[in-house]
């Protein structure tokens, strides 16, 4: 099958591809660079390199309680979100049960859905019930569209999930909650962990939903935007260099775990 | 597998299923935090103009001011940007795609992180990197000038940046979709088709093109709703040169004042983009779509 004609094809797509890689990725560069600046203001060539501006950031107070509050909401709505999910991705993928296509697309709809009218639709809620706002709204807000990101990711792996796992634990007489902690949790680790990631990256990142939603807490993402509108701040690119290189670091991480999970679960099996 | 040997599960009587039991935290929050929210909004836009609670008289002014003002032009600018970008992304990433179901191989996995890792950058954060990439003595021009000697007008500020942030920060979920349609169509049947004598072209638009459908929709739908709502593109690359309908939401929010006039604009956003993800997502097999692997 492999004639010239689709060698040469392939040659294309996987160059097109690298073309693609290289433009996802040519803002991170630039920040990283613009980080390193030791002037007041970015022209490139970089007339003068030096880690300064990274010393002013990381010895800022107030930068402290921004991260501060980011890792709190970020961890908060990880949790949350994983105990949802698994519940979720069950009713989702595993049972067959009336509602279920109904279920399944009323789950979605908050992701095919514009994220700063969901943010501004959760401030105009809370302003009817009377809720001030701070982190913890901000929180639910995350959570609205996190959760079902997070149960979607479970679903996947709850899909090729065996029910006979479950039956032939309960024909052995375990109870409803020891084939959960038996069975059911540890086969759908992988799933979880990687949904908990997701939900901790996504909650972190987060910017519209944290916008209408904090009152007067700042998120990493929020401070980066009213500083960035205000004109051109050094801090800006050390900010956004760490918060990228934390992501990469979590993910590539996770992606080990995952792949430890993974070689343990089929050890076992 | 199949439901009918657990007869637990949909017993009759007055228990809940076990599939309803595990679904309904989810469906609770999110008519708590999803159903309410936007009903709220809907309230609001019913309210006098520049009052703060729900306890008028409802009118309908609102829609009144909304069809004489000119923010017409706004959701019109959006919705033709969203069209744009989605046309565009689709260009860009189906040989990306293609790329990834069958020719990457073992390298998959680590082509699709790369994809992922932008994700969860914020996006504010990586449209300023395009800022510094493209601005005077920025990283582009300034190699340019180094280099080359070539003295470049900066493409910041104009609507072709714009539509450069919304193609980048929007194309994993062009991407994924995408992949996961790709990934649907059997070997056999290309291969069957080409046994019988159709051309490489025959086979892209007889076989894998409508077999991947479901994906090219759902890539679809997914990219125009979330262009549609973009905001920060317009605001970072495009400095004020279009308006999108989210900036004269935002504005009646904030500086104006007026919460039930934003929520009008938005309840048409959210009319239009219901319809279109109502009708596109209910005829839609999302078992098939996603069990598959």
């Amino acid at each position: 099958m492999e004639t010239r004609a689709s060698r040469v094809r392939h040659g294309l797509i996987v160059l097109w591809t690298i073309a693609v890689v290289v433009f996802l990725y040519i803002p991170s560069i630039s920040i990283t660079l613009a980080s390193l600046t030791a002037s007041r203001y970015f022209t490139f060539p970089i007339p003068k390199w030096g880690w300064d501006w990274w010393h002013k950031t990381l010895d800022s107070i107030q930068i402290h309680e921004i991260i501060k509050t980011s890792l709190l909401i970020a961890a908060i709505v990880t949790v949350i979100a994983v105990v949802l999910a698994f519940f979720g991705a069950l009713a989702f993928a595993r049972y067959n049960w009336k509602g279920r296509a109904w279920y399944q697309k009323i789950v979605l709809l908050p992701i095919f859905f514009p994220q700063s009218v969901l943010g501004l639709a959760l401030l105009l809620w809370f302003n009817a019930l009377g809720l001030p706002l701070s982190w913890h709204t901000a929180v639910f807000a995350h959570l609205v569209w996190i959760v079902p990101v997070v149960t979607l990711v479970v679903s996947i792996q709850v899909y090729s999930f065996d029910p006979a796992l479950e039956e032939a634990a309960f024909d052995l007489g375990a109870s409803r909650w020891q084939v959960l902690r038996e069975v059911t949790i540890p086969v759908l680790m992988p799933g979880l962990f990687s949904g908990g990631l997701f939900a901790f990256l996504l909650s972190w990142g987060n910017f519209p939903l944290s916008l209408f939603t904090t009152g007067a807490d700042t998120t990493v993402p929020e401070y980066l935007y009213a500083k960035m509108v205000a004109g051109y701040t050094p801090g800006v690119p050390v900010l956004g260099t760490i918060s990228t290189i934390g992501a990469v670091i979590l993910l590539i991480g996770g992606y080990f775990v995952m792949l430890a999970l993974d070689r343990r679960r089929r050890a076992a099996s | 597998m199949s439901a009918e040997v657990r007869p637990v599960e949909d017993g009759p009587g007055f228990r809940l299923s076990a599939g309803l039991r595990s679904a309904l935290p989810v469906i609770v929050f999110l008519l708590v935090g999803f159903a309410a929210p936007l009903l709220a909004v809907i309230g609001f836009s019913f309210m006098p103009p520049r009052t703060f609670g729900l306890g008028h008289p409802p009118t309908f002014e609102n829609y009144v001011t909304l069809f004489d003002s000119t923010n017409y032009i706004s959701l019109l600018w959006s919705l033709g940007m969203a069209t744009a970008t989605v046309l565009i992304l689709i260009a860009v990433s189906y040989p990306v795609a293609y790329g990834l179901v069958r020719v990457f191989g073992r390298w998959s996995t680590l082509v699709t992180l790369l994809f992922v890792i932008p994700l969860f950058v914020s996006e504010n954060v990586r449209l300023y990197g395009w800022v510094l990439f493209l601005i005077k003595n920025g990283v582009l021009l300034g190699t340019l000038k180094t280099l080359f000697g070539i003295e470049a007008d900066s493409m910041l500020f104009t609507t072709a940046a714009i539509l450069l942030g919304m193609v980048y920060v929007y194309l994993p979920f062009m991407l994924f979709p995408l992949t996961l349609g790709i990934s649907m169509v059997p070997n056999d049947a290309r291969e069957a088709a080409s046994d019988l004598g159709a051309s490489r072209w025959q086979v892209f638009r007889e076989v894998e093109l409508p077999l991947s459908t479901p994906g090219l929709i759902i890539g679809c739908l997914l990219t125009f709703v979330l262009a549609v709502g973009a905001i920060a593109e317009y605001k970072v690359l495009g400095g004020q040169q279009v308006i999108p309908i989210t900036h004269d939401i935002e504005i009646a929010f904030t500086y104006a004042q007026n919460w039930p006039l934003g929520a009008a604009l938005a309840v048409l956003l959210m009319l239009i983009v219901g319809v279109l993800v109502l009708v596109a997502l209910w005829r839609f097999d999302l078992d098939r779509f996603l069990g598959r692997r």
